[in-house]
């Protein structure tokens, strides 16, 4: 017998009652505003090509084929939804697990439950309004009354105001060398010395120097990204510098991320095989691009903003937890 | 020496850094939605003692640090050096007054010490957590306290100073906790 065994949930039997409930909340907002539940498949036989995701891979043995073929855990269900909405689904959401391979830790559980939602016919600022709506009750019911619930609103900042504001840099026009500089002066001379790319410069100062100071203590929205960091949202009409995409922080930690998203499959195709460019110069496998869901996009998709939303993460804020693992009946430790 | 991979850190992985061999304390993985992932990685460094912050680009490497830990008994010091020997192959070893540090008080005949050895020379020595010394210089206490309230400066054969309690006298042998410094007991005959 393994005397070690630990067989016991991470979260406390009172903490899964209230993550229930806290469920049972979601799926109610989004009744009331008829919005459509749906499910998507965890396994598909294409992936992300993002490089900075890695999905999980298993193998599919199908007894009326002759040759077994690979199948990726989803790490999202966007694709999948998105093929939904080009179909005329109209507005749809989805509660569901996302797996993500190489992600452990403090934040971060490798299989973890994701709420995604979109909305046909808004762009990025309507649905941050509405992921304002969404989450305030959560993380403040118990600490405000109704009427000062509806009064408070959720703080929002642009990429480069957030920049600015925090480290006085533009992101927008600084150069590598700018970067790299600021970087040095911030303790990381040596990881900046090396690097060569921009944005992971970027993700290092806005992760490690601005989500911790402009969410510490009230939530707050990021909108307008890089155009380089667009992942599938578009590119805004106004500013070709940056993306119209969106992200919710609080306490440091990374809440939702939104997009007015992509319709155009061209540029979609386009910006995967960029993906698999950088991935080939890093020395990572390449992924077969998702043709059923470029496909979609050029069947229409019609004009909306997506978003997703870690759940466990909600939850964990909601209730004052600082590690994911006590609000999840086992984390991966111990599944 | 082989390198090992961020995803290799953990507590007591031994790592080089700035030419300097570290130790992990601790490692927590930072990773936004889109985007780079990093490990913030808490490091103490195990010649000058610093605790430092350093983050990594997740999957980078770097070179470990042949650093190891061994038990073995005190001999003598000549002066320059103190010599230490491994009870089991009678293998001796120096180490300089900068391995030593502060440790030097603690250091007692026969008493076994852990020594930190850096490809195979000592950076610093570990007195064990208790010691028995003889008081040679304190004031003669006050009769009649035995609380042991206020106490008094005893400097102890090595050099030490710790504070005693009042009843305690000069000659006697007194325990004393190594890593605070503190007077635990008179020592058992």
């Amino acid at each position: 017998m393994q005397t070690s065994a630990d067989w016991r949930p991470s979260a406390s039997m009172a903490t899964l009652v209230q993550r229930a409930k806290l469920i049972q909340q979601i799926r109610q907002f989004f009744y009331a505003r008829q919005v459509l539940e749906v499910e998507t498949p965890a396994l598909s036989h294409a992936s992300v090509t993002d490089v900075h995701m890695r999905a999980f891979a298993t193998t599919f043995h199908n007894p009326l084929a002759a040759k077994a073929r690979s199948l990726y855990l989803q790490t999202s269900p966007e694709f999948a939804m998105k093929r939904l909405l080009c179909a005329g689904s109209g507005a749809i959401f989805q509660l569901s697990k996302a797996y993500r391979n190489e992600e452990a830790g403090r934040w971060h559980n490798p299989e973890f439950t994701m709420l995604e939602w979109y909305r046909p016919g808004f762009d990025h600022l309507q649905l941050m309004e509405e992921v304002a709506d969404l989450v305030k009750p959560i993380l403040f019911a118990t600490a405000m009354a109704a009427t000062e619930l509806s009064a408070t609103t959720i703080h929002s900042l642009s990429y480069q105001d957030a920049f600015l504001q925090v480290l006085a840099l533009d992101p927008l026009s600084a150069t590598l060398h700018d970067l790299r500089e600021h970087c040095a002066n911030l303790g990381y001379a040596e990881l900046a010395a090396a690097e060569c790319n921009k944005d992971v410069l970027l993700n290092l100062l806005f992760s490690q120097h601005i989500e911790p100071v402009i969410s510490a203590d009230a939530p707050c929205f990021v909108y307008h990204f890089p155009a380089s960091q667009a992942a599938l949202a578009r590119i805004s009409p106004h500013d070709p510098r940056v993306a119209e995409r969106f992200e919710l922080y609080y306490r440091g930690v990374e809440l939702a991320n939104g997009f007015h998203e992509l319709s155009n499959a061209q540029e979609q195709r386009q910006r995967f095989i960029a993906d698999n460019l950088q991935r080939q110069a890093m020395g990572l496998p390449t992924i077969a691009l998702d043709e059923n869901f470029l496909a979609a996009l050029d069947a229409g998709l019609p004009p909306c903003a997506g978003v997703a939303l870690g759940v466990d993460r909600l939850i964990m804020l909601a209730l004052g937890f600082n590690n994911i693992a006590e609000v999840l009946s086992f984390s991966h430790q111990h599944a | 020496m082989a390198n090992i991979s961020t995803n290799e850190f953990k507590a007591g992985v031994k790592i080089m850094l700035d030419g300097e061999p570290c130790n992990i304390l601790e490692n927590e993985f930072v990773k936004p939605g889109k985007g780079q992932a990093f490990n913030r990685v808490r490091i103490r460094k195990l010649i000058s003692g610093k605790v430092i912050e350093k983050t990594f680009k997740s999957g980078d490497t770097v070179e470990t640090a042949d650093v190891m830990d061994t038990d073995l008994a005190y001999l003598y010091t000549d002066g320059e050096f103190w010599h230490f020997m491994n009870n089991d192959t009678f293998e001796q070893i120096a180490a300089d007054a900068k391995a030593l540090g502060d440790n030097v008080k603690w250091l007692v005949e026969n008493n076994l010490c852990t020594i930190t050895l850096w490809n195979g020379t000592p950076i610093a020595v570990s007195p064990p957590n208790f010691v028995e010394l003889e008081i040679t210089e304190t004031d003669p206490g006050v009769k009649g306290d035995t609380a042991g309230t206020g106490g008094k400066p005893a400097t102890l054969s090595t050099g030490a100073v710790v504070r005693v309690p009042l009843f305690v006298q000069q000659g006697e042998v007194v325990r004393v906790d190594t890593r605070s410094g503190e007077y635990v007991s008179r020592a058992q005959k």
